[in-house]
């Protein structure tokens, strides 16, 4: 079977369009980010959270009375995967006394027999101060490896793709973490890793469409650069479609048959290979033309290169 | 032709069957168990088994089986871990008195497997369920403490030398001495330089205050925040073991901070109570006209008082203290100048000196013992109330021959290891000077979470694998099937590694092993891609293969390292189950450049290689 065989898209035909919608998103990204913030998981505010399971379904009203009158007043009680299986979130209180708030929770819970037989699934205490550090800790992990590939693609390629593959990457992340934004998921710290993951999936994507301009630039005499990154899309465009179609199967599964703590994880992942998919052509292949690439820059590397030919 | 030498199909054969060995043992159920060890001087026999099994029985638990264990220890498995906590609170109720018991978590393996060496991947704590603790060292105070004790020195120094003095104080982060005149800041500057010669020392002058200054210098202080670090991991350690976890880990994290992690432990509350524990020491003089085995026999002389040692020595004491822990200011361990052997420096402050003087010159040549005694509140479980306990833990930790009268300052020596002689100082330190410490994260994650934690993720990857699999077989046909046998390869080495290194799976882990799945026909689509693409472009069959899997090699390579970039910031970054993901990651994407590139073109080449074809079925 072939779905894609001979295209000829003039997918840079529509660059210009296609950097204004990016921008325009990127804009609405990071309005966001300041105006309507992030609802942070446990990991990074701090804070209590208790998850409970019953024999059959539980009445969230009964639960959260037993709570109050355990003198947890503010505690917010939602289902969590199955109406069996109730989370309980306390808010951040003074370090040194909080990791004692989830024993108090069972206990408050485990009194009120009219909410029925509980059973602790899991507690979790953050100190707020490992929250803050945790925040500030991210996002320097997701500034590190944004350098290192940088300087990795600059090595291996030409500045301009280093400069491409980056704006491509923060393109990535910023729509990600609107997505997370926008519908104030919960962001917590598996979803961090996957936005780490996705920078190293996104690019892999564009890196690929790169190597297959630089062959080009090599082998193919005529055109102009425009001509030449266009064909080098439409070349890898099969791969590209079939290799995020089969990705996308697989994190779906774990979208729907992961549970509850894996969702914000395979959340930003499916948003990942969409986004990441579109910013190859768009962000990436643009920004090199646009950058001002030409066949010269990439030449002298056929027979100086850090050895392409050379590997087994 | 397209063919591989003899060696290199023999090399991946061997490669993929040894990777099919290390993982067999993940494919085995993983048994919620308790081990069963001998308390103190007793002994496991056969006996015992019997003995555990008519108590379950009579408290209805159901065991799946009893093994003998290496080291005269027995493993209780179960079914389910709602039995194997049902069953640790009968034993501990009924038996506690001979037995200890432990949880764990232990793969059933046929003994072949066992007698292999082969251990499935360690589960991290999201799926077998444990508490996961960080504690916080508080290192201000431990620095404070650090100075009030030169604070104390200074003070008696000036004395001794008759110089005289209006203040000695800590003031933020130093210790200021005041001086009334010149002369007098003078000669107290030469004694303290003389006696803290390693400390940061300044002479001021201000509105008419003749002050010297002492602080420590940052490789100081990074010394006493190391010290108090490792002091807590020590004293944690011996308290943890007896919670009764089979393999609790207690590391140190970063600067300040300690990790405490008790797989299958399911009460937070109990393991409250033992970090809350106060520790203090006590120097007695040991009873050498009595026998400790009288005294263990019931005959205990008028004014001693049995103890024991770590290791179960009975030791009869005198009743009378000569020093306690608070009276320790510092303890620090070396070697000994003449003999060379490792040794502990004591200095006790001035009434624990004197207390000193008087006891060891009466007593040259009799031993003296330093005894370890600890407060720990325990709540148990009787008749569905709780009942809190406190329980007073004490321990002889050495035992030392009086060479010759001495006062504040003296040694220990004749200890056996430097290690030894390292534990022994930080011991006598905790009696004084136990930083603080809190906890800063917990996490508690019950059995069937940790249950539920291991089916979904094993479900998801089944179905995802399965998903992709058909996807292969119906857009890459024959060459699909080769595709789809080297993902199983890739799994099953990335298992293997995982095993073999004994890393912590984790749930982001095996959503790490799917997404390793992805990352794998990436390199085998691009392969594929560009062998259609050279077939297209008139190229012959064999041809085709060759340039398809060549080019397509430095554009996989190049590709791959971007997302190794990212798992090796990961690592280094994360914690916990973010690190699990990070390590299949990594691994995931070796394992799928091999099977990709290399696995599979062996399957192609012993396939086609050999052949003169007009069409491949691609």
């Amino acid at each position: 079977m072939e779905l894609f065989k001979r295209t000829n898209i003039d997918f840079l035909y529509i660059r210009w369009p296609a950097i204004w919608l990016s921008s325009l998103i990127n804009l609405i990204g990071i309005g966001s980010f300041i105006f309507l913030g992030f609802n942070f998981g446990l990991d990074f505010t701090g804070g209590t959270v208790v998850e409970v399971g019953y024999a059959q379904t539980a009445n969230l009203v009964q639960v959260c009375s037993a709570l109050a009158d355990g003198g947890f007043k503010e505690a917010g009680v939602q289902h969590f995967g199955s109406t069996r299986e109730v989370l309980i979130r306390l808010p951040p209180v003074a370090a040194g006394t909080g990791s004692t708030l989830g024993d108090r929770v069972i206990a408050a819970l485990s009194t009120s027999p009219e909410v029925g037989e509980v059973k602790l699934r899991r507690v979790e205490f953050v100190g707020s101060q490992v929250g803050g550090e945790l925040i500030e800790q991210g996002g320097l992990a997701i500034l590190y490896t944004l350098i290192g590939i940088l300087i990795y693609v600059a090595v291996r390629f030409e500045w301009r793709f280093a400069v491409g593959a980056v704006i491509a990457t923060v393109h990535d992340v910023i729509v990600v973490l609107a997505v997370f934004s926008i519908f104030q998921i919960e962001f917590d710290l598996t979803a961090l890793a996957a936005v780490l993951a996705i920078i190293g999936y996104s690019l892999n994507d564009t890196v690929v469409i790169y190597d297959r301009i630089r062959e080009n630039f090599r082998r193919v005499r005529k055109g102009t650069v425009i001509e030449v990154v266009d064909l080098s899309i439409n070349e890898t465009l099969s791969r590209t479609i079939i290799t995020h179609g089969v990705t996308m199967l697989a994190v779906l599964a774990l979208y729907f048959l992961g549970g509850q703590v894996i969702h914000g994880f395979a959340l930003a992942f499916l948003v990942g290979i969409v986004t990441g998919t579109y910013s190859s052509i768009y962000v990436a292949s643009s920004s090199v033309v646009l950058l001002g690439i030409t066949r010269a820059d990439l030449l002298p590397a056929l027979k100086g290169g850090p050895g392409v030919d050379a590997r087994p | 032709m397209n063919q591989y030498p003899l060696w290199k199909n023999l090399l991946i054969l061997g490669i993929v069957l040894t990777g099919l060995v290390l993982a067999l043992p993940n494919l085995f159920s993983q048994d919620p168990s308790i081990e069963v060890s001998a308390a103190r001087g007793g002994h496991v026999t056969a006996v015992t088994a019997v003995e555990i099994r008519a108590a379950l029985e009579g408290a209805q638990v159901p065991i799946k089986r009893i093994d003998p264990l290496a080291g005269g220890k027995l493993l209780l498995r179960f079914a389910i871990s709602g039995d194997q906590l049902h069953a640790q609170e009968v034993i501990e109720n009924t038996l506690s008195d001979r037995y200890r018991s432990a949880l764990t978590l232990s793969a059933d393996l046929p003994r072949w497997v066992r007698a292999l060496g082969l251990r499935p991947m360690n589960l991290g704590l999201d799926l077998r369920g444990g508490i996961y603790v960080l504690i916080d060292v508080d290192m201000d105070v431990a620095l404070d403490q650090a100075l009030e004790r030169h604070v104390e020195d200074i003070r008696t120094q000036l004395r001794d030398a008759k110089v005289r003095y209006v203040t000695v104080a800590r003031e933020k982060g130093r210790v200021v001495v005041k001086f009334a005149d010149v002369e007098s800041r003078d000669a107290g500057e030469k004694i303290i330089a003389k006696e803290f010669r390693d400390l940061k020392m300044q002479v001021l002058e201000q509105e008419g205050e003749f002050l010297v200054t002492v602080a420590q210098t940052p490789a100081q202080q990074k010394q006493i925040q190391d010290f108090a670090l490792q002091q807590n991991i020590i004293t944690l350690r011996n308290r943890v073991n007896a919670l009764g976890v089979a393999e609790p880990i207690i590391a140190r994290q970063g600067d300040r901070r300690i990790v405490v992690q008790l797989p299958g432990a399911q009460d937070p509350g109990r393991l409250k109570e033992i970090l809350g524990a106060t520790a203090t020491l006590e120097y007695r003089l040991v009873d050498t006209e009595h026998s400790a085995a009288d005294a263990e026999a019931g005959r205990a002389a008028v004014g001693s008082r049995l103890y024991k040692t770590r290791d179960g020595k009975p030791v009869l004491l005198k009743r009378r203290v000569i020093a306690t822990g608070d009276q320790i200011t510092d303890a620090s361990s070396g070697f000994d100048s003449q003999s060379g052997t490792p040794m502990v420096s004591v200095s006790l402050d001035a009434p624990g000196g004197r207390r000193m003087r008087e006891m060891t010159t009466e007593n040259v040549g009799r031993p003296m013992a330093v005894v370890f005694i600890e407060n720990r509140t325990t709540t148990k479980q009787v008749d569905g109330k709780s009942v809190k306990r406190t329980e007073k833990v004490e321990e002889v930790i050495s035992v030392a021959t009086i060479r010759e009268p001495f006062g504040r300052r003296f040694q220990t020596t004749g200890l056996d290891s430097a290690e030894e002689a390292h534990n022994l100082a930080l011991l006598l330190r905790s009696g004084a000077l136990a930083a603080p410490i809190r906890i800063v994260e917990e996490r508690t994650v019950g059995p069937s979470l940790g249950q539920d934690n291991i089916d979904k993720g094993v479900r998801s990857v089944l179905v995802g694998f399965f998903l992709v699999c058909v996807f292969m077989g119906i857009y890459y046909r024959v060459f699909g099937l080769i595709a789809n046998l080297a993902l199983l390869a890739n799994v099953v080495l990335l298992v293997a590694i995982l095993a073999a290194i004994q890393a912590t799976l984790t749930l982001p882990g095996i959503a790490g092993i799917l997404l390793t799945v992805g990352m794998a026909v990436d390199a085998n689509v691009l392969i594929y891609e560009r062998i259609r693409e050279e077939l297209r472009n008139g190229n012959s069959v064999q041809a085709a293969i060759y340039t398809g899997y060549d080019k397509a090699m430095a554009t996989i390579i190049d590709s791959n390292v971007t997302t190794m970039i990212a798992a090796v910031v990961l690592f280094s970054f994360g914690t916990g189950p973010v690190k699990g993901f990070a390590i299949t990651l990594f691994f995931g994407i070796l394992t799928s450049m091999f099977t990709a590139v290399i696995g599979s073109r062996a399957i192609v080449n012993l396939m086609y290689g050999h052949r003169r074809l007009t069409s491949l079925p691609i």
